[in-house]
């Protein structure tokens, strides 16, 4: 008999959930706003279903509304890529400084 | 691209993004994280992109997309003060639902264009995953809208309560499973649509209720509401990253609900069901406390107190963000060291309006993180410590918690700040904290008041430290 392929998906998910309740139990506290702005980043990756939902079965010249929602959504995903990143990176950076000041 | 190897890619995404949050364990591997998240990232668009085949010209409208949103979000996160990034992610978790939201009504109108069917003929299993899906983003959408407001104040942060509520909330809640369960059979849009007006309305209901102090958990409710979106959407669109990263940001969210939830010693349904620190039935405790007579001093005999003492602790909360002290207390610290004051930093975990908000705060002040101690690695020390300098806390340092067990805060684990040898409390007023609780520490011998805006007080220590 074969194994419907929602079964791999939901083991997939069964186990990543396991995954990140390790993961973040080893995150420092002092790094928790950063944990929740990285997080933030990539539940983005959602982009890839609103490319999809943009550009797959849309000839050229002909415009759905399929397609025009999943447009807002790259914007709305990538305003949340470039803002979750940067912010993440602009935090993680002031915990950088201060490593190099105690090594002067 | 064919699928298997598109398969085999958005799991190396997912492995990364598994390794970003890998890298926060520590400073010094968590800027390497950011980089395998942003890697991770790239590696999913230009995956998706490849697989759809996209046309020429279709790929400037990504681009432009892309820019739009780029240069919104850039913007933002260079301009975004470190005191306002509650609010900041409270938004980009809106974001999130709301992307979900429409990648779900763009999936339910076209599903061929992900393989799921024809209009309104959706497989079973597909049409439950978008239905839940969509119903979990629409609710992290409004309910991060509230929580942007309440947050950035354009909306009062105490609760807002009435009769009835969890009666509604908890119809709406039944509709809304109803709704999926009903899409199984009937797939026709006015169902869908009446599903996602249900889950926006009770997405901003569940928030109205929970008042401004909870927010730290609300705030982590909802990043992991939206980790379950995306897993949600991940299903219906059978995307393993979209998955993987959905699981990780759900359980990542949960935790540190439940972190939150336990530094407060409140269940996690006591915080959802809301309206704590509303009921004041300790009027005649308030009246005994303005009779007790409390010492107040000024910046001069708190500069005096603490150059002269051998070790400090600091203590700082969400009035220290308010009034965008961390700076000036940096300056301050760094005054009492050349006195050769040992300075250190206690951190309460629910300190502010969301996790670890107190410790971005210091850092951006430049503030060495090994100075900087959690509430359980130097709960010990307070007794050894000649100065306990509480700036914008209160109820995290209430002994009330530890005694009386009436008390709404009993049994929330507190800094020991009195067993310190003289404890300064900057705050403004006498105004009891969130949680409504006089905080007898005030009226104690030891302790000495500080009656001013944080800020204000500390550059005037600085002053009277020369």
């Amino acid at each position: 008999m074969e194994i419907d392929p929602f079964i791999f998906r939901l083991s997939i998910f069964v186990l990543s959930i396991f995954i990140g309740y390790f993961v973040v139990w080893s995150v420092t506290p002092s790094l928790h706003t950063p944990l929740m702005s990285v997080t933030n980043a990539i539940s983005s990756v959602i982009i890839v279903g609103a490319i999809i939902a943009s550009f797959s079965s849309s000839s050229a010249g002909n415009i759905s509304f399929s397609n025009i929602l999943g447009f807002l959504a790259i914007i709305l995903a990538a305003i949340n890529i470039f803002g979750g990143f940067l912010v993440t990176q602009r935090m993680l950076q002031m915990y950088k400084k201060k490593e190099k000041k105690k090594n002067k | 691209m064919s699928a298997n190897l598109s398969s085999i890619l958005y799991l190396i995404t997912g492995v990364l993004f598994i390794l970003a949050l890998r890298g926060l364990s520590s400073p010094e591997t968590s800027r390497m994280g950011n980089f395998f998240g942003i890697t991770g990232m790239v590696l999913a668009i230009v995956v998706s992109i490849l697989s759809v085949n996209i046309l020429f010209a279709n790929l400037l409208y990504f681009v432009i997309a892309l820019v739009i949103g780029g240069s919104i979000g850039g913007v933002i996160a260079f301009r975004i003060p470190m005191t306002a990034m509650p609010q900041l992610v409270a938004g980009f978790h809106s974001l999130v639902g709301l992307a979900a939201v429409l990648v779900a009504v763009s999936a339910y109108y076209s599903p061929d264009s992900f393989g799921l069917g024809t209009f309104q003929n959706i497989k079973t299993a597909s049409i439950i995953e978008m239905g839940l899906g969509v119903s979990i983003g629409a609710i992290t959408f409004t309910g991060s809208i509230i929580a942007f407001m309440k947050l950035q104040g354009l909306m009062s942060g105490s609760p807002i309560t009435f009769p009835g509520q969890h009666y509604l909330n908890a119809t709406l809640g039944i509709l809304i499973l109803s709704l999926i369960i009903y899409l199984i059979i009937d797939q026709t849009s006015q169902i869908f649509w009446i599903l996602i007006v249900a889950s926006l309305l009770i997405g901003f209901l569940i928030i109205i209720p929970i008042g401004g102090a909870d927010m730290p958990v609300v705030i982590s409710m909802l990043n992991s509401y939206s980790g379950w979106a995306a897993a949600g959407i991940g299903f219906t669109l059978e995307n393993t990253a979209l998955i993987i990263t959905g699981a990780l940001v759900g359980s990542s969210g949960a935790i540190l609900s439940y972190i939150m939830c336990k530094g407060m010693n409140r269940s996690f349904v006591n915080v959802i069901l809301g309206g704590f620190g509303t009921d004041n039935s300790s009027n005649d405790s308030k009246e005994k406390a303005e009779q007790k007579p409390v010492k107040s001093g000024n910046a001069e005999d708190a500069a005096f107190l603490m150059k002269n003492a051998s070790s400090v602790i600091i203590v700082p909360g969400y009035g220290m963000a308010v009034a965008q002290a961390q700076h000036a207390l940096r300056e301050m610290v760094d005054k009492l060291k050349k006195n050769d004051v040992k300075v250190s930093y206690a951190i309460h975990p629910v300190a502010g309006r969301m996790p670890g908000h107190m410790n971005v705060l210091l850092a951006e002040a430049n503030v060495p993180y090994d100075e900087v101690f959690e509430l359980d690695d130097i709960n010990n020390d307070f007794a050894n410590t000649d100065v306990a300098f509480v700036i914008g806390a209160n109820d995290v340092t209430n002994p009330v918690a530890k005694t009386d067990p009436k008390s709404p805060i009993f049994g929330m684990p507190v800094l020991d700040v009195e067993k310190c040898k003289s404890v300064l409390f900057v705050k403004r007023g006498m105004s009891p904290g969130y949680a409504g609780v006089d905080n007898e520490l005030f009226y104690r011998d030891n302790t000495l008041m500080l009656f001013a805006d944080a800020k204000k007080m500390t550059e005037d220590i600085i002053k009277n430290l020369d």
